[in-house]
């Protein structure tokens, strides 16, 4: 009767041999499956209720936090004035992910980040409850909220990006219309949902960041660039201008003409940045080539595609360039010429810092739960070499402290200098009767810059046809400067 | 008993080996017990710690509750069996242990969950604590009363009988008194309620181990030959057709599949131990095959624990579809190789963690690594069981202890491939692991029955009485005789 006995011990022998190759093939080779499986909750409810770390502004205010939820997630996130922070905190959500910052930095901020790996070791042991590290961010909460403000108080659609020209450290970034993070934060999945499908289905896009996502037609702002590439290449300030109210565009048929079809209101280099007379700059365009043009600009940062705030910043460009007649529009900032706010912010930063470029940087740093620092971003140059030389800067500054004094608009204080240059720039597909964009860039103090902002209201804002950069934008750069070194 | 004739050849050696005196091994039995006190007491603070818990005064509760249970155990276990197999009793306290551990961390989590959606809750580890000493008792009385388990012969139709009715109570009773979620096959007495199906599969074991002995030689005699094959005599497929029947009745009245699957595979191993042919368990399966096929088209139940397992998420929505399989898995899966660690998954997620996939929750806290390392306890308890029977001189103990050891592990393939989707879902108990009072209580009677087993394998066959050394006689004193006892 032995035998047939060690035949079952075998049979035993075989099946938990059986069972253990299953486990291997559920637990081994089919755990990712399983564990990323739409279905299971539990990887989901892990994270959600780790307590997530804040997001600070340069000052330590909290933009985004946790506060306890009575719920399966045990947490929800918040943030303070979300509508007005939503382009740099982003947005959290159960059903829909997350967005911005809160995207960008989710590693740190959920606590999965390799750096913070022995704290969550100690955690372990402790029993203490595993926590997100912190971001400290470079927005400095005056300047978001006057630029905000005002932009709302107008109605206005577009973006306010103001950046410390010596070290690249972003102060702010608007983008209005905006909206508020918190509702899609909500764990109530209706909630989340109705607010969802209301973003997503707004004509103004209020999920956009137009500082970093959207590009547009810088129109004459983009003249520093052309008027950088002037200087580079042996003008002076004085160096004297057409003044004509127009000029064909080579080879073609077109005209391009100065803003109203009037003629130059001086006849050298300064004047017309001062007066921003078009015909000059298209013909200096013209005068430089591609190569030259491409260069400088270039060394202003457009067309870098590494730039991440660690948000993806969409790239800026200056088209194809294949023709005379495009380099004339290109000029002037038409044409294909695309940028960010971001950039454009950039151009003015660039001739504030002696025409060195900044690496534009919105996380200050990185810190563990208990604020000690993990990491500490130093500023850096954008692309190591000078778009304009120092000497090349100051003119140019110079020229753009006169332009400040052509520009009309509220937000002028005698105390504070500003250097700046506007645009009214055209768009669609008949331009001549769509309201144009409308910028303002500038830094200030002009000697001793502190601030670079650049300002775009799009279509007009409120003066649909009539508007320039001038009388629509100015006013919105003037008030983001005043609240930084205008002494409030 | 005239059966060591049959199997003179291989007991040969224990009677012919000289009289050796085996250590009993007790020692090692309480050092190992120790071992598993160590690990169940890390398991416990482990739990607390990832719960974020103070060492509260539960754990000493539980600890000691633990520690005096096998305490006695073991004792009773020196004084009752001296011979018995060291390990057994070990990995039953272990795997008891780990259960309790189990148990306790679920019932936290399902009070927090009770908390927050202000619902009543009754803590599951406290009773099991409770029915771990009353299985204790049982398992004392047991060592105690069956002195030598040849003497259950005598009772083997006594306990079919018993077996039999207790299996088939739940079925006649009315559905009030005897269902919980959708299986008939329980008994609710007042406040708590029993599965005599437990206590039935040890009863039938002895009383089918106890038949096959008595009438071995009749299911030895071949029958007609077909294609080389001896085909056993129609009139003795009475006792494995009787079982089939028994089991389709199980099936049908009782909707619980996987006692079913158990109660028939014990009888065909033991049918096949008994006779030493293998056509038994040709037969065997096929009945099974057939029965399985007609029970798939007959009872949607069936149907439906077929889908679940075909893909438990394809069924995920459906009414008593594939939504605990498919939890189960994820847990599992996120468990992955190393486990999140005690008291860190979420392994209330799956219903029923606490009983029937308590194997899921084990895999998804201790990670593979986990749940293998308690499938070899209880290969070792089984192998250790088959061993006991391999050297127990009578043909009623190997039958017995091969049956008692096969069901253990039967029982684990199917409740654990049941779990990890190796085969088709039936509902039914970890042995020690699971909560229960009834489980519990049965597979506490069985060790000792497999304890008592291995004692008879283990103690020095017919131990001569140690003689006095003969003084000279010269040297004799005058002494007082005693009578031989």
């Amino acid at each position: 009767m032995n035998t047939p006995l060690r035949k079952v011990g075998v049979a035993m022998l075989v099946m938990v041999t059986l069972l253990l190759a299953n486990a291997t093939y559920i637990q081994v080779v089919k755990a990712d499956d399983y564990r990323t499986n739409s279905l299971n909750t539990r990887v989901l409810y892990d994270e959600y209720s780790r307590q997530r770390g804040n997001i600070v502004a340069a000052d330590g205010k909290v933009l985004a936090t946790v506060a306890p939820s009575n719920d399966k997630f045990r947490f929800t996130r918040t943030y303070s004035d979300g509508p007005l922070y939503a382009p740099v905190t982003g947005f959290y959500s159960v059903r829909y992910g997350a967005g911005g910052m809160d995207r960008a930095e989710d590693e740190i901020l959920n606590g999965s980040d390799p750096r913070l790996f022995v704290r969550r070791l100690s955690d372990m042991i402790t029993g203490r409850d595993p926590r997100g590290g912190n971001v400290q961010l470079t927005i400095n909460p005056a300047v978001q909220q006057a630029a905000y403000n005002l932009m709302t108080q107008r109605g206005y659609t577009g973006s306010v990006v103001a950046m410390d020209p010596k070290t690249g450290h972003i102060l702010a970034m608007v983008s209005t219309p905006s909206y508020d993070p918190n509702q899609l934060a909500v764990h109530d999945s209706k909630e989340q949902e109705t607010a969802w499908t209301g973003f997503i289905n707004d004509k103004k896009n209020p999920m956009l960041n137009r500082g970093i996502q959207e590009t547009y037609p810088p129109g004459s702002t983009f003249k520093l660039v052309t008027a950088a590439a002037a200087l580079e290449d042996g003008n002076g300030p004085d160096t004297p201008i057409n003044p004509a109210p127009n000029v064909q565009l080579p080879g073609t048929q077109t005209s391009l003409e100065n803003y109203g079809g009037a003629p130059c209101a001086g006849s050298t280099f300064k004047d017309a940045l001062a007066h921003s007379c078009n015909v000059p700059f298209a013909e200096f365009a013209g005068k430089l080539g591609k190569d030259k043009l491409n260069a400088t600009a270039r060394n202003f940062g457009i067309g870098a595609d590494d730039i991440t705030l660690p948000m993806r910043v969409a790239s800026s460009s200056l088209g194809p360039l294949d023709s005379q007649g495009a380099l004339y529009q290109s000029g002037i900032g038409q044409r294909d010429v695309r940028l960010t706010p971001l950039q454009d912010c950039l151009l003015a930063a660039t001739v504030a810092n002696g025409g060195m470029a900044m690496r534009p940087q919105l996380v200050q740093a990185l810190l563990a739960p208990n604020l000690s620092t993990i990491e500490n971003f130093k500023s850096e140059e954008l692309t190591g070499d000078a778009a304009l030389s120092s000497s090349n800067a100051a003119i140019l500054r110079d020229m753009m402290i006169a332009s400040e004094g052509f520009t009309k608009g509220a937000g002028k204080k005698a105390n504070v200098q500003i250097a700046s240059k506007t645009g009214t720039a055209e768009h669609g597909s008949d331009p001549k009767n769509t309201a144009p964009h409308a910028w303002y860039t500038g830094f200030a103090p002009a000697m001793d810059p502190k601030i670079a902002v650049s300002v775009i209201v799009e279509s007009g804002g409120n003066r649909g046809l009539e508007a320039t950069g001038g009388t629509v934008a100015a006013e919105i750069g003037r008030a983001a400067i005043n609240a930084l070194v205008g002494g409030g | 008993m005239a059966q060591p004739v049959a199997d003179a050849s291989p007991s040969q050696q224990y009677i012919t080996n000289p009289p050796r005196d085996l250590p009993t091994r007790r020692n090692t039995e309480l050092l190992l017990l120790g071992m598993a006190a160590f690990i169940v007491t890390v398991a416990f603070v482990l739990v607390e710690a990832n719960q974020d818990h103070e060492l509260s005064a539960a754990i000493i509760w539980y600890g000691l509750s633990y520690l005096a249970v096998f305490g006695v155990a073991h004792l009773a276990v020196r004084r009752w069996a001296p011979y018995a197999d060291p390990l057994i009793l070990p990995c039953v306290a272990l795997l008891n242990g780990m259960g309790l551990v189990m148990i306790y961390r679920i019932d936290l989590a399902l009070s927090e969950r009770a908390t927050l959606n202000s619902a009543n809750f009754s803590a599951a580890a406290p009773k099991q604590v409770l029915w771990t000493v009353i299985a204790l008792g049982l398992f004392l009385a047991v060592l105690i009363l069956v002195k030598d388990h040849r003497t259950l012969t005598r009772y083997g139709y006594t306990a079919g009988l018993v077996g039999i009715v207790a299996l088939a109570l739940p079925a006649v009773l009315p559905s009030s008194l005897s269902e919980v979620n959708g299986a008939k096959v329980w008994i609710k007495l007042g406040g708590f309620s029993i599965q005599p199906g437990e206590f039935a599969k040890i009863l039938l074991m002895i009383f089918f181990a106890a038949f096959l002995v008595s009438k071995r030689d009749l299911f030895m005699v071949a029958g007609k030959k077909v294609i080389g094959i001896e085909l056993p005599r129609a009139r003795d497929l009475g006792p494995i057709l009787i079982a089939a029947a028994g089991c389709i009745g199980v099936l049908v009245f009782e909707k619980d599949l996987g006692t079913s699957l158990l109660f028939f595979s014990v009888t065909l191993v033991m049918l096949y131990v008994a006779t030493e042919r293998i056509i038994w368990v040709v037969l065997g399966l096929s009945f099974f095959a057939v029965g399985a096929i007609i029970a798939f088209k007959l009872f949607t139940h069936v149907q439906q624990r077929v889908a679940n397992w075909l893909d438990p998420i394809a069924t995920y929505h459906d009414a008593g579809g594939g939504y605990q399989l498919a939890q189960g898995l994820f847990g599992l899966g996120t468990g992955g190789v190393g486990g999140t660690g005690l008291g860190a998954g979420r392994p209330e997620m799956v219903p029923e963690a606490n009983t029937d996939f308590i194997t899921a929750a084990i895999g998804e806290e201790l990670g593979f690594i986990g749940l293998a390392a308690i499938l070899m306890v209880y290969l070792l308890l089984a192998m250790r069981g088959m061993r006991s029977a391999l050297a127990v001189r009578d043909t009623f103990g190997k039958l017995l202890g091969g049956g008692l050891a096969f069901t253990v592990v039967m029982q684990i393939f199917v409740v654990v491939g049941g779990v990890t989707k190796l085969i088709p879902e039936t509902g039914i108990t970890a042995p020690f692991l699971s909560k229960g009072g009834s489980s519990l209580l049965a597979n506490y009677i069985l060790v000792a029955l497999l304890l008592r087993i291995s004692d008879a394998a283990r103690r020095p066959a017919a131990r001569p009485k140690p003689q006095q050394p003969q003084a000279p006689l010269a040297e004799a004193h005058t002494v007082l005789v005693e009578r031989p006892k």
